[in-house]
């Protein structure tokens, strides 16, 4: 098969393909990388592409492919579905021996010396991690701007942010690198940069992917998951890392369905699955700011389920203006105590002062290595949890926390299957278009960072273009409703699988492969000149 | 309007171990500021009886047998030190001299 259709070809086809022993592994794994590293130049999603790696990978799972073949049909069915399969890791999943920088210069140099759980679910599914890619420093952000190894390029408009923090893993599988990607979501750092890239991005129910491994941002808000170009590939990659880890205690001990894996392939099987479905539509979602073009798109995503057969009512969830204010306090302060191990004493950059005392050391070490955002966010958590200070701000927020996941219960209690809400209130922005006011960028996440609050699983499936950008609709379920979840993303994914939209390539992914053309930082500094 | 005067972004910064130039402390002075300014929303609410959550997973005493496990081996963990010295992480001194 020609390397531009097996990068155009979804995980699962892919799968099949190796089975039947029309492609290896081998093929599949070149294919990608040669396409990851013809275009990071103008793309920049990738940080490591590790070549060597990659291959001595790939060609295990040939030879485990080679073995389950003389074994017949049996042995095949039980190979696991991400063989031989390439994977972009976000730059803050620990793979021994390997780079780790979560997008920080403090970070720079530091070798990981473990893997995190979910890489010892990756190598034992066989699966090949092609390389690692770029993200806001700590997870810090929703454009991938605050990298600090520059932005990273969304490949439908090479001038725009892929959206952030998972912006680099995000822009990766948009432009065919890798079938699958590793992000995760704190705020909405999953699924924003996938609806902004036209791909799947999921985040599943606190809990339901071990945090082992995976450099801490916010303890009580973090999630690992999926990012893809179809509900299935998505869902198999969240069963693939999924489940009970004893290393990460808030890691759920409950068993992970296998339904994720049997999503179903036809369409009219899927689609009918949203026949006496009930949905609601929160009503707060619907933000002020929010672009016509977007509001128009998910709204005909809603009208679509409807004509499927699944009834729509508006709801409410009246403490989701409240959500912002409840995450931006939250959120840094957990982030200035987990910040706080990036000392310079036992790994990453180290500044030590001629004549300094540690305490000088730590002063220049941290100035030194932490970029712009991430200091904001230490400043914010650290005077949230100060000494007179604590009871208006953290414990106040933390009470709020309850109100706005009291909103989320009130309703699946009364028996909604989901909740539909746009996923992003604009579509990509240019670069620099939100540096200016930390709360312009903040407000991107406004309709995502409430599920995190609540700790509930939310996925985004493209609904369509704004303006020739994607649009994402964000699916919510209750707590640990992952497979039902990936079922109504499966059935919108059926119901709309005709749409011309669904056949577009990103628009300017064609420049990608210029080997003159301008790095994304260069675009970002002729937007700001 | 948030009232974080000059001397108080610099005692959090200090707090927070960050060494900041006149510029970032001038930057930042707004900018928390402003970020601040968005916390007042939240008065407006009556959490008075409402208890917080610290975590939404509702996991409590999660427990291991106490028996010993493999840990990361000594070169692992002390590849990444700056400064080392045989098996140890070698810092600038803590103790001794003006107080801390």
């Amino acid at each position: 098969m020609p390397a531009h259709e097996l990068t155009r070809s979804l995980g699962h086809e892919l799968a099949t393909s190796l089975r039947a022993g029309a492609v290896s592994s081998r093929e599949i794994t070149l294919a990608h990388l040669d396409a990851a590293e013809r275009e990071n130049r103008v793309l920049n999603a990738w940080l490591t592409i590790d070549r060597g790696g990659a291959l001595a990978q790939a060609d295990a799972a040939d030879a485990t492919l080679a073995t389950a073949r003389s074994g017949g049909a049996a042995a095949l069915e039980r190979l696991h579905p991400l063989l031989g399969l390439p994977v972009a890791l976000k730059d803050l999943v620990s793979v021994a021996g390997g780079p780790c920088t979560a997008g920080s210069r403090i970070l720079e140099g530091y070798v990981a010396p473990y893997d995190a759980h979910i890489t010892e679910r990756l190598r034992a599914a066989g699966a090949v991690i092609l390389g690692r890619t770029n993200m806001d420093e700590f997870a810090m952000g929703s454009s991938t701007e605050h990298s600090a190894f520059g932005p990273t390029s969304n490949p439908w408009a090479l001038d725009r942010v892929p959206g952030g923090s998972s912006g680099g893993s995000s822009a990766a599988v948009a432009a065919h690198h890798a079938p699958y990607g590793i992000g995760t979501d704190t705020g909405g750092s999953i699924r924003q940069p996938g609806a902004l890239c036209g791909i799947v991005g999921m985040k599943p129910t606190y809990g339901r992917v071990s945090r082992y491994g995976i450099v801490a941002f916010a303890s009580s808000l973090d999630q690992i998951g999926p990012l893809a170009r179809d509900v299935r590939d998505a869902a198999a990659l969240l069963h693939a890392v999924a489940g009970r880890d004893d290393r990460d205690s808030t890691s759920a001990p409950l068993p992970v369905p296998d339904d994720l894996i049997s999503l179903p392939a036809s369409d009219d099987e899927a689609a009918g699955w949203l026949k006496g479905k009930r949905l609601g539509l929160p009503r707060e979602y619907f933000v002020a700011g929010m672009e016509p073009g977007v509001e128009a798109a998910v709204r005909a995503g809603v009208r679509a389920l409807e004509a499927a057969g699944a009834t729509i009512e508006e709801v409410s969830l009246p403490h989701t203006d409240y959500g912002l204010a409840t995450y931006y306090i939250v959120a840094p302060a957990e982030a200035s105590a987990n910040l706080a191990r990036y000392d310079g004493v036992r790994y990453g950059r180290s500044v030590r002062l001629e004549g300094g005392d540690f305490i000088a050391d730590y002063l220049a070490t941290r100035g030194a290595g932490f970029g712009a955002e991430v200091k904001r966010r230490i400043m914010l958590g650290t005077y949230a949890l100060s000494a007179g200070y604590y009871d208006a701000f953290y414990l106040k927020a933390q009470k709020v926390r309850t109100l706005i996941k009291r909103d989320f219960d009130v309703i699946f209690e009364a028996g909604f299957d989901g909740l539909v809400a746009p996923t992003s209130p604009t579509v990509a922005f240019p670069f620099g278009a939100r540096l200016a006011d930390p709360v312009a960028m903040y407000l991107s996440d406004a309709c995502t960072l409430p599920v995190n609050i609540a700790g509930l699983p939310g996925v985004s499936v493209p609904c369509g273009l704004s303006e020739g950008l994607p649009v994402g609709l964000q699916l919510i379920g209750p707590a640990w409703s992952e497979a039902p979840l990936l079922r109504l993303a499966r059935a919108y994914e059926a119901i709309t699988a005709g749409e011309p939209w669904r056949r577009l390539e990103p628009a300017e992914l064609a420049l990608a492969s210029d080997p003159a053309g301008p790095t994304p930082a260069e675009r970002a500094r002729r937007l700001a000149a | 309007m948030a009232g974080l005067t000059r001397s108080d972004v610099e005692h959090v910064a200090f707090l927070a171990r960050l060494g900041l130039t006149q510029d970032e402390l001038d930057r930042l002075e707004g900018q928390l500021n402003h970020i601040l300014d968005q916390y007042a929303k939240l008065a407006e609410l009556d959490t008075s009886a409402i208890p917080p959550t610290a975590q939404t997973i509702e996991l409590e005493n999660i427990l291991r047998d106490d028996v010993v496990t493999a840990s990361l081996p000594a070169e692992a963990v002390l590849a990444n030190a700056p400064a080392r010295s045989g098996n140890f992480v070698v810092v600038p001194p803590i103790l001794g001299g003006d107080a801390a």
